[in-house]
């Protein structure tokens, strides 16, 4: 198991990165922190021509606030230093919450918030948080910058909206409304492993007592990220009760995702999962909305 | 196409140059160029936590990184731990309570200990379990490693 | 008297090598001008090989040599059956299909090897194995053992005719006549699948063959270095003393390591000789799922006759055995199988009967449990369900069938791996049954606590199995042990080790004899220039075949420092005392010599060593049991299920274990812990998965799921029971096998248990949570 031979650059700024990429564009690979893509080269099924390290480029590694309330994160900020980071925990606990299910400390040492966005993994907890949140993502290629919804940035099994010569460099989480809570949680066969079914899922409640809005993603249902349109709007505008959430949990379950078959997990017990889970994501995050 | 990269690196506080290929692994590096096979392989797909070294401090999975990347960094070792006539509480530890057998998973969980102890210095038992989970081991049944990783914390806190 | 260290949790000498990097693996031996090898291995299941086209790969900078079968020329020839059928086994069909170093015109399973690159780096040996070019013609693939015997299957070895490997039939009494008076027949199906023993160190083998010296050095992860020895000078027409193997530090073994001669073992030494350079292969994790052996796979229908107040009358169970596509270790597994079925219970008739499949899957010989764990669980499921039907409670019904303390040594009439009768040497079954049940506290949870926290909510269960193990069989180990100048004792063996703390436990018995400190006895296990005769570590008997050849050694020894200080002290043996590596006076503390010096008295530059008398103290014992000896014990557990996500959470284990004499409570502790989460690992976790195909989906870590810490339960209690064993002196009887026997029988027990469901049977291992949503799911539609 050891990987094919390429040709490796490590450029130092995030301008050199993008010329690489404009030349080489296809036959390049960016390395993140490189804990999803080594294992797939040390088996061979990767074979990048080039590769292209991210990790020499400091100007990527940062967690700032916006001035609206939110959370700037550079691409290559490593998922420990946003498991520490006070400004997450204070300005997006969803993200604090999902982050050590990310595998192991010793993967979450290199993993980067970027390539995980990048890679696209349907497993994966970030993407189904950012698409949870209303995240959005600063691209580059070139001089052109654009800013894409993390709904719509995933859009299959590990495939997104970048082109090949294309950079991920930020991602923004807006602010929290008031009044609302968030709630992470997902099966795995073992702890640190990549979940059957993962939640996540938001409630903002207004002065009624009613969800002024409801976010609900899902992870390993489908081919990527899926935010569950049909549980959100059955949910909204309702208290959220042990019935209503139950509802919405059902409806997600069955109209919202589309899963597959695995050696871990039939389609019938992902949707199962799915709804407990919806379920009790959905009720701890109307616990820790009404608990202010 | 492959292009031979010089590299220097401090492992264990000797600061080592070598030429490699990109695309050699850090723990093929260590075990064979730099000839510190206390880091062992176990998997080389991030798994089993065989190979598990402190990068600058943190620890990482050798076998999911070029030693390219290592270049200008700072690594520890097993080797850099305690030597068989002084070793770390930790090693001390582990003979103590039986918490190896084989013995082949053992550096990786020494590495990975290493600094969760020095950022929770007083672990409960479950965060202590929790510490281990990202490391395989398959004598142990890690029954005596939680008393072990126990033991060591209360030796360093009393220094 | 003498200092006391048998039966003392004494620290491992071992432990300060291993803990800093020291110690020597396989993958730590570098030799100058090494070379590498990769294997070509088949991507498929079954197919002819009808062209090999090897011109890329051989064209390579750096690529030395490729061969394939047809390379090797008269070289190639099918290894030796590693194990036979007992031929005290009557009337058997047995079809042996030993390994064979490359595919030749047919790949058999997923793994077999086709090529094997050698090469200056092994980086550069997978990229040329990825430039062998293989014409393949696909051929239909069998892996479901029961459609194998099918008419119309399609077959692993066509000049057989059939896919049946192997049928055998025993039995003990007269399983009919005793079903006729029965109150109570039960018949169910039961399936065992696969899984991998997972040494976290792979396979390696290093070779150097010195042209000038002729002599072979091969350092080997396996668990017999003196077989392999053997094999490889027949093999390559050497002598015996032109081979030395040397199995170095180990990282665990598990059973797959036992396995000989098998292709790369065969391969690289008679590479090595072609190109007089050192090579060496290390196995990765892909080929270890692919290319190293597996087990468990069985298919049971099985029957027990009970009485009305719960006594088993008889028991029939008729299974499947899949063996892959090479069946080279003989019929240890099934065997096995059928000599632990009866398990802890008086049993008077039983009719066993199996058949040995080909399937186009990796080749099975044991793995750490080795066919019992299938025995014990159909037995314990068996007296469950019994439990379940005739109103009785799950551990009385056992205690009605224990075999009484009285009935030892137990006859059973069915011939076993050992080639004959298993015969329960010993064992005292009642008390360790009440240790366990106390330990668990089953009483008050199955009154009061289970109650209560069902009508919360919980759904919260508890298991008890006991089982037995045979262990310590023969044929035979040997030690030589000799006291040098230094006055430090040296103890060699033959067997290897992988873990099991032999370099201390082995140095307990020997210091124990010789008055000296454990750590100044320097054990070499697994080196055949060291010692030359032995089998291997297998079958749970290092401690107990290679323990007593070491303790009779050390007695020899003893001896002869007694009669050489009697001679120099002018004393009579009477008096003499042997502490702290001296020989004292007992009276006379201040007379005295030390080991050391006696050793060199012994071993004189001039002067005469009486005829018939052997310089030095030294001496070579072997041993040899009659049979092998049943330890046995009882686990129980408790666990609660989460409903909605099938998660399960074993909240408290114990087991109570009787491995007759303890030589180091410590260490005895440590090999139950890891069968208990091999057991655990092997029953919710761990499944080799195999698909219609024939490819297997799970040849990862990432998706064949090794328990971790957190899949443990938060402690393993553990009671010893000490019923020595009648047939070796130290009285001792194996234990690295225990814990992974009973995990299977009850897990499922205590499953069944909390899930309560009606109609819910969990008769299948290993589960796993959407399995057991599987299941619940259809017990409740069935309401």
């Amino acid at each position: 198991m050891k990987p094919a031979p390429f040709e490796y650059h490590a450029p130092a700024t995030v301008e050199q990165a993008l010329e690489l990429l404009a030349t080489h564009g296809y036959d390049a690979k960016i390395l993140a922190g490189g804990q999803s893509l080594i294992p797939t080269m040390n088996f061979r099924l990767a074979q990048p021509a080039i590769l292209i390290d991210m990790n020499n480029i400091p100007a990527l590694r940062y967690i700032e606030p916006t001035p609206a309330g939110g959370v700037r994160i550079g691409a290559m900020t490593r998922y420990q230093t946003a498991e520490r980071s006070p400004l997450i925990a204070e300005r997006a606990p969803l993200v604090a919450e999902a982050l050590p299910h990310i595998a192991h400390p010793q993967i979450r040492t290199r993993g980067t918030m970027g390539g995980a966005i990048a890679h696209a993994d349907p497993a994966a907890e970030l993407p189904a948080v950012c698409v949870a949140l209303g995240a959005r993502f600063k691209l580059r290629r070139g001089t052109q910058e654009r800013w894409i919804a993390a709904e719509d940035f995933f859009v299959g099994l590990f495939t997104t909206l970048l082109e090949p010569d294309e950079l991920l460099l930020e991602i923004e989480l807006p602010p929290l409304p008031a009044r609302s809570a968030w709630a992470f949680t997902e099966v795995a066969r073992r702890h640190g492993d990549y979940a059957l079914v993962g939640v996540a899922a938001g409630i903002t409640l207004d002065d009624a007592g009613n969800c002024a809005d409801v976010r609900l993603s899902f992870l390993s249902v489908g081919d990527r990220a899926v935010l569950a349109h049909n549980a959100i709007a059955a949910l909204k505008g309702h208290p959220p009760t042990a019935e209503t959430i139950a509802h919405a949990a059902a409806i997600a379950a069955a109209d919202d995702i589309a899963p597959n078959a695995d050696i871990h997990a039939s389609v019938d017990y992902r949707r199962h999962l799915a709804k407990t889970l919806a379920q009790r994501a959905l009720t701890q995050a109307a616990e820790r909305a009404s608990a202010g | 196409m492959e292009n031979l990269i010089e590299i220097t690196v401090t492992v264990n506080g000797t600061e080592y140059h070598r030429t490699v290929e990109p695309r050699m692994l850090l723990s093929d590096f260590l075990r064979h160029e730099l000839n510190l096979t206390g880091t062992h392989v176990g998997c080389e797909h991030g798994v089993c936590g065989s190979c598990t070294i402190l990068f600058d401090g943190d620890p990482v999975r050798s076998c999911l990184m070029f030693a390219v990347q290592a270049n200008g960094h700072t690594l520890e070792t097993v080797e850099g731990l305690g030597t068989p006539d002084a070793m770390h509480p930790l090693q001390n530890a582990f003979r103590e309570k039986h918490a190896l057998q084989c013995g082949f998973c053992t550096p990786g969980f020494l590495m990975s200990l290493k600094p969760f102890l020095e950022q929770n210095p007083n672990p409960s038992r479950d965060e202590i379990r929790e510490a281990l989970s990202g490391n395989l081991c398959r004598c142990t049944g890690y029954e005596n490693m939680v008393d072990a990783v126990a033991l060591a914390a209360e030796e360093m806190r009393n220094g | 008297m003498t200092a006391k260290y048998v039966g003392q949790p004494v620290k491992r000498n071992e432990d300060p090598r291993l803990l800093t990097g020291q110690a020597l693996f396989v993958d730590d031996v570098h030799l100058p001008d090494m070379l590498h090898a990769a294997f070509l291995r088949s991507d498929y299941a079954h197919a002819r090989i009808l062209s090999i086209d090897t011109t890329a790969a051989k064209e390579m900078p750096g690529v030395v040599a490729v061969y394939t079968a047809e390379d090797l020329g008269d070289f190639w020839q099918p290894s030796p059956m590693i194990v036979q059928p007992p031929p005290t086994l009557e009337d058997i069909v047995f079809n042996p299909r030993p390994q064979i170093p490359l595919a030749k015109d047919m790949v058999r399973h997923i793994g077999d090897p086709v090529a094997v690159v050698i090469a200056e780096s092994r980086y550069i040996a997978e990229d040329a194995a990825e430039q062998i070019w293989v014409d393949y013609e696909p051929l239909e693939v069998v892996t479901d053992i029961e459609k194998a015997l099918e008419p119309d299957s399609p077959l692993v070895y066509e000049d057989l005719g059939t896919n049946l490997a192997s049928h055998v039939r025993q039995e003990k009494g007269n399983y009919a006549a005793a079903a006729k008076k029965a109150d109570l027949i039960i018949k169910r199906r039961m399936v065992i699948d696969r899984g991998a023993a997972a040494a976290m160190e792979n396979r390696g083998i290093v070779v150097d063959w010195d042209a000038k010296t002729q002599h072979m050095t091969m350092w080997n992860t396996t668990q017999a270095p003196i077989p392999i020895r053997n094999g490889l000078a027949a093999t390559l027409g050497l002598s015996e003393h032109q081979v030395r193997v040397i199995a170095p530090f180990v990282g665990g073994g598990f059973g797959p390591k036992i396995m000989l001669l098998q292709p790369e073992e065969v391969l690289l030494p008679w590479a090595a000789m072609r190109l007089c350079r050192p090579i060496k292969w290390i196995e990765d994790r892909r080929e270890n799922f692919l290319g190293t052996t597996q087990e468990r796979g069985q298919i049971h229908a099985v029957e027990a006759a009970f009485s009305k107040d719960g006594k088993i009358l008889g028991l029939k169970d008729i299974f499947l055995h899949d063996t892959g596509a090479y069946n080279p270790y003989g019929l240890t597994i099934p065997l096995n199988t059928q000599t632990h079925s009866m398990g802890v219970y008086d049993v008077p008739n039983f009719y066993t009967e199996f058949k040995v499949v080909f399937t186009n899957k990796m080749i099975v010989t044991p793995v750490r449990g080795a066919g019992r764990p299938q025995g014990i669980f159909l037995v314990e499921r068996m007296m469950d369900l019994a439990a379940k039907e005739l109103g009785i409670d799950p551990v009385e019904i056992r205690r009605r069938n224990l075999i009484p303390a009285d009935a030892f040594p137990v006859h059973h009439s069915i011939i076993g791996q050992d080639f004959i009768e298993a015969i329960y040497d010993s064992g005292n079954f009642q008390p360790l049954v009440e240790k366990a049940r106390l330990l668990i506290g089953y009483d008050k949870f199955v009154t009061e606590e289970q109650p209560k926290l069902r009508a919360a909510g919980k759904h919260i269960g508890i298991g008890l199995a006991p089982f037995v193990e045979s262990t310590g069989v023969g044929p035979y180990e040997g030690a030589r042990i000799t006291v040098e100048s230094s006055g430090k004792v040296n103890l060699v063996t033959g067997v290897g080790t992988q873990g099991q703390s032999h370099f201390t436990s082995f140095a307990q018995i020997a210091a124990e004899q010789l008055g000296v400190a454990v750590q100044d006895v320097e054990v070499t296990t697994g080196d055949t220039d060291q010692f030359h005769w032995g089998t291997g570590t297998f079958a749970s008997r290092g401690a107990v075949v290679a323990g007593n050849a070491i303790f009779a050694a050390a007695k020899r020894v003893r001896a002869k420092i007694l009669a050489k200080a009697s001679e120099v002290l002018d004393a009579p043996e009477e008096e003499l005392e042997l502490k702290d590596g001296a020989i004292r006076i007992a009276d006379i503390p201040e007379k005295s010599i030390s080991l050391g010096e006696l050793a060199m008295l012994a071993n004189p530059l001039r002067g005469a060593v009486e005829p018939g008398t052997e310089p030095g103290l030294e001496a070579t014992e072997y041993f040899g049991p009659k049979y092998g000896t049943t330890a046995s014990g009882v686990a129980a557990m408790i666990v609660e299920v989460d409903p909605d996500t099938m998660l399960i959470d074993i909240k408290k284990f114990v087991i109570a274990h009787d491995c007759g004499t303890v030589i180091n409570p410590m260490v005895v502790d440590g090999q139950i812990h890891g069968g208990v989460s091999m057991g655990i690992g092997h029953s919710f976790y761990e499944q080799l998965i195999y698909d219609e195909n024939g490819q297997l989906l799970n040849a990862s870590f990432m998706d064949y799921l090794v328990p971790r810490s957190t899949d443990m339960p938060p402690s393993i209690e553990i009671a010893h029971q000490e019923t020595k064993s009648p047939l070796n002196p130290m009285g001792s009887k194996g234990v690295g096998e225990a814990g992974a026997i009973p995990i299977p029988a009850v897990l499922a027990q205590a499953l069944e248990n909390a899930l309560n469901i009606d109609g819910l049977e969990l008769l299948e291992m290993p589960l796993s949570p959407g399995r057991l949503f599987e299941l619940a799911q259809a017990a409740k539609n069935r309401d």
